[in-house]
């Protein structure tokens, strides 16, 4: 142990916003003796290691007609690498109850490992191999690849994956992004283990990983940790490009027939991109409309005051080459009709007046708030910190973000409005929705 | 939609028997490692248990009532999950709205879910808020409010709540027909959201009439978990909860039981939009709370090395060894008041049909019946689900939701305490024992969900 990890050249004090300063977070920048960066928060009130990490190059990089490449292989990792076969293992991931999870998204493949302290040597060892010598034997293939195929099976009748998926083919056809990650029951079958190795070279590489560790544990060993599972990854990956995007279809409504007493309908359109300026303020807008809390303008009119739906709500989805505002409900077919018109109502209304200065003061209030919040287990602050890297928002983010809500004044959230809702939606129903009928496209 | 409020009906069991699990070895770890729980009654009946977890300035508070849809009156089914809903709709002091107003203007989240044995409400919110919450479901516990211009709207929320949940979900729907077959006289056979025709007649007076007879301090235990000492939480309760006079005429809850299991019973649901078949079988056995000491633990060891993760027996056999399957489980949720259910799960691969699928389970169970398990696998089991412990400790949320469902279901908080060390003490006899009494499948009901291909099924255009 030589000379090691100038721990920290970077370390930002983040005082959770709305939160006393009894707590605070420390997130350190680390390197590890190979050169591999990492952002270490300490936390030793429990003895856990939670390491969230990613790779540029998620589902966008399947080719077109073998969609969920890149998922199939993720699914595979723990089915054998080096010289361990699958079933043994799962057994050393057990029996040292040490928990291994890989996913895809559109532009990331995302990774994280959770594990006790006492056998954290052995957590990083089999994620080194997973990554690195993920072994693809025939019989876990078709077995992983029947899994998913019974899921796909399955979605191929539910109303919510059918309306979701129509969303996204019609939204950006021609482009990646309008396939979901898990592939179809055409592409599946096609994917070959070579395509799934050319997946992983050309991914897991060191130059477009980002990695987030929280627990007990200081930064000579979680770099020491960091070498074991990443330090032989190729230096350099191999991605091919991904063009930039718009959604495409807007004020088109298509409707899928299908046999369920309740139509499922998914809406969206113009999102703002995590760099725009008029980000934050956009994010608060589309709280305001239709954010996952009890207060929005969606939550009561479609929900509170005519009992239309269980649910409603709408997110901000942002990629690396697109942007979209993404929502969704489910309503009895007689009333579909009404329930839609109330969403476009409501969209339509803010696009043109934004939100009253009360509305955004309480948004504003609750954003802050929130954000604490939602960081309260170790996964789930090693998840962000990734995310904040991924975003390029800077170690200080969590410490200048209250700041960046504060800023957002009421004519900022009526332009922002305007940019995210006056273009128009793109309309999916799947169902038997009473009166709604595709629109000519 | 992940966003969406979230109300939660019977939680999903495989699920559930997991975190159950988790949570109750949390619980002794935090012990072990010096977090000490801490368990009041107040003199007017409520309970208070405090999880002191100080990592972040936020605590999550919740409220149990000891009343769920095993509760109902025949022929209200749905009623404990509908008045759920209808707490939100204000109190003289706190009018409709208010009380998520006051929740968001902090930046709290809050939410409430129904079982067959509980109703609870929670927000998690900054430490300094813990009164204020406390202070609104204080206000709430019997100043709700209620008028048909509010109750009638909810009303079809409920019913598109049961469409979302149970009409366009056709797993959903094998699974309340499962427990209809399964409970021949105990409520538990109803589904906690509901038969359609009586939740389009469940009304205001209905509501407000379940409400004065279960909602009482002493019908009720108050979790808090996090960022606050047990002595302060204590004094915000009695300055809220306090206040509630105690309710003169709580009775015990007494369902109607169940006789004993004597016929093997199966079922098939057949739904048009049934694209991949599964078969899945409920067997009628004991909860932690009627089980006798030992048994509730046998049958979580027992769920982990038949079916718990890709290293369990089904899964192996069917899925890996004999590829007859995409895929296979076995589940045990303890926590129920009366009887609780262990679980069996299957979906073939295609070409494979149900009663071969559900052959080669049964072989699998009679192989532990007949053989018992290995040391090997008790070991992993047993140390995998006491690991959960320190994983557990990591999620307040999660630890109050543990200690939550305990209490509800007749265990208490040293019950939770000691779970790890009465796992621990499990073995290879134990187990088998536990297979051979209530693997039996006169005790069970096997369900198949298939694909109706009938010509009246084939609406589609």
């Amino acid at each position: 142990m030589t000379r090691f990890l100038a721990a920290a050249a970077l370390t930002a004090l983040a005082l959770l916003a709305g939160a006393p300063a009894a707590s605070a977070m420390t997130i350190e920048k680390i390197v590890s003796p190979s050169g591999i960066t990492a952002w270490l928060v300490r936390e030793h009130s429990v003895p856990l290691v939670a390491l969230n990490y990613a790779f540029h190059g998620g589902s966008a990089q399947d080719e077109a007609d073998k969609s969920g490449t890149a998922n199939l292989a993720a699914d595979l990792l723990d089915e054998g690498a080096g010289t361990l076969d699958g079933k043994t293992f799962h057994e050393r991931l057990e029996d040292h109850a040490i928990e291994l999870r890989f996913s895809v998204a559109r532009d990331y493949f995302h990774g994280s490992l959770r594990t006790l302290n006492e056998h954290r040597e052995e957590a990083f060892d089999l994620l080194h191999l997973a990554l690195g010598a993920p072994r693809f034997d025939d019989d876990a293939v078709e077995r992983v690849r029947g899994q998913m195929l019974a899921i796909l099976r399955r979605e191929s009748t539910n109303p919510n994956s059918l309306a979701s998926r129509r969303w996204w083919e019609a939204a950006f056809p021609d482009h990646p992004y309008g396939r979901e990650s898990q592939g179809t029951l055409e592409s599946v079958p096609r994917i070959t283990v070579a395509d799934m190795r050319d997946y992983v070279r050309h991914t897991f590489a060191r130059n477009g990983l980002t990695i987030s560790i929280v627990g007990d544990i200081d930064a000579k060993t979680a770099g020491a940790l960091i070498d074991r599972a990443f330090a032989g990854l190729p230096a350099k990956g191999d991605l091919k490009p991904v063009a930039n995007a718009s959604p495409r279809g807007l004020g088109r409504r298509i409707v899928i027939n299908l046999d369920v007493p309740q139509a499922v309908v998914t809406f969206g359109g113009l999102g703002l991109a995590r760099h725009d300026p008029d980000f934050m303020a956009g994010y608060i807008v589309n709280h305001i409309l239709g954010g996952g809390s009890f207060t929005s303008r969606l939550y009561r009119e479609v929900r509170e005051k005519r009992g239309l739906a269980y649910g409603v709500s709408d997110t901000l989805v942002w990629f690396r080459r697109a942007a979209v505002v993404l929502g969704g409900t489910a309503t009895r077919a007689d009333r579909t009709a009404d329930a839609l018109a109330i969403v476009e109502a409501e969209t339509k209304r803010m696009a043109e007046n934004g939100p009253t200065p009360d509305e955004l003061a309480a948004a504003k209030s609750f954003l802050k708030g929130a954000y604490a919040l939602s960081l309260d287990s170790s996964a789930k602050i090693a998840a962000q910190l990734t995310q904040i890297q991924l975003d390029n928002l800077g170690i200080d983010y969590i410490q200048r973000r209250g700041a960046m809500i504060d800023a957002v004044g009421i004519a900022d959230a009526k332009r922002a409005a305007k940019r995210l809702f006056g273009g128009g939606m793109l309309v999916t129903v799947a169902g038997r929705p009473k009166g709604l009928t595709s629109s000519a496209e | 939609m992940s966003s969406q409020k979230f109300r939660l009906v019977r939680p999903l069991m495989s699920v559930a028997a997991v975190i159950a699990a988790a949570f109750a070895a949390g619980a002794a770890s935090a012990e072990t490692t010096g977090v000490p729980v801490a368990d009041f009654t107040l003199p007017n009946g409520l309970e208070l248990i405090v999880i002191p977890d100080h990592r972040a300035p936020v605590v999550t508070h919740m409220i149990w009532y000891k009343v769920g849809a095993a509760d109902e009156t025949p022929g209200k089914s749905g009623l404990a999950h509908f008045l759920e809903h209808l707490m939100f709709k204000g109190t003289a002091k706190n009018p409709a709205g208010q009380f998520s107003q006051v929740v968001a203007r902090f930046g709290g989240q809050e939410n409430a879910f129904t079982s067959s044995d509980y109703t609870a409400f929670y927000q998690r919110v900054p430490s300094e808020q813990l009164k204020t919450v406390m202070d609104l479901e204080a206000d709430r516990m019997t100043g709700l409010q209620l008028t048909d211009q509010v109750v009638l709207p909810e009303r079809e929320v409920i019913l598109e709540e049961q469409n979302q949940r149970v009409g366009n979900n056709p797993r959903a729907r094998l699974g309340e027909q499962i427990d209809a077959a399964l409970f021949l006289n105990h409520p538990y056979g109803k589904p906690v959201i509901g038969w359609r025709h009586e939740m389009e007649q469940l009304s205001r007076d209905d509501a407000i009439g379940f409400y004065r007879r279960f909602y009482a301090p002493n019908d009720a235990v108050v979790i808090v978990a996090g960022d606050v000492e047990p002595s302060e939480a204590l004094k915000f309760a009695e300055a809220t909860y306090g206040k509630v006079a105690r309710h003169a005429n709580i009775q015990p809850r007494e369902r109607p039981q169940e006789p004993p299991p004597v016929a093997v019973r199966s079922l098939t649901l057949a739904d048009p939009r049934v694209e991949q078949p599964m078969m899945q079988r409920d067997y009628l056995v004991p909860s932690a709370h009627t089980a006798k000491p030992g048994q509730s633990e046998a049958l979580d060891v027992l769920a982990h090395v038949l079916g718990g993760g890709s290293n369990s027996r089904l899964y192996r056999a069917l899925v890996v060894d004999k590829r007859v399957a995409v895929s296979a489980a076995a589940w045990y949720d303890s926590s129920a008041f009366d009887m609780a259910k262990f679980g069996v799960f299957a979906a073939p691969r295609p070409g494979v049909t149900l009663p071969q699928i559900e052959a080669d389970a049964d072989a699998v169970l009679a192989d532990v019946v007949a053989k018992g398990v290995s040391a090997e696998e008790l070991e992993r089991s047993k140390s995998r689900m006491i690991a959960d412990a320190v994983y557990a400790q990591d999620n307040q949320v999660s630890m109050a939701r543990w200690y939550g469902t305990a209490v509800m279901t007749g265990s208490t908080v040293d019950d939770v305490r000691r779970w790890p060390d009465r796992i621990r003490k499990v073995t290879a006899a134990d187990v088998q024992d536990a297979a051979r009494r209530w693997l039996d499948k006169r005790r069970s009901v096997t369900g198949y969900l298939i694909k109706d291909a009938s010509p009246q099924a084939e609406k589609k255009s």
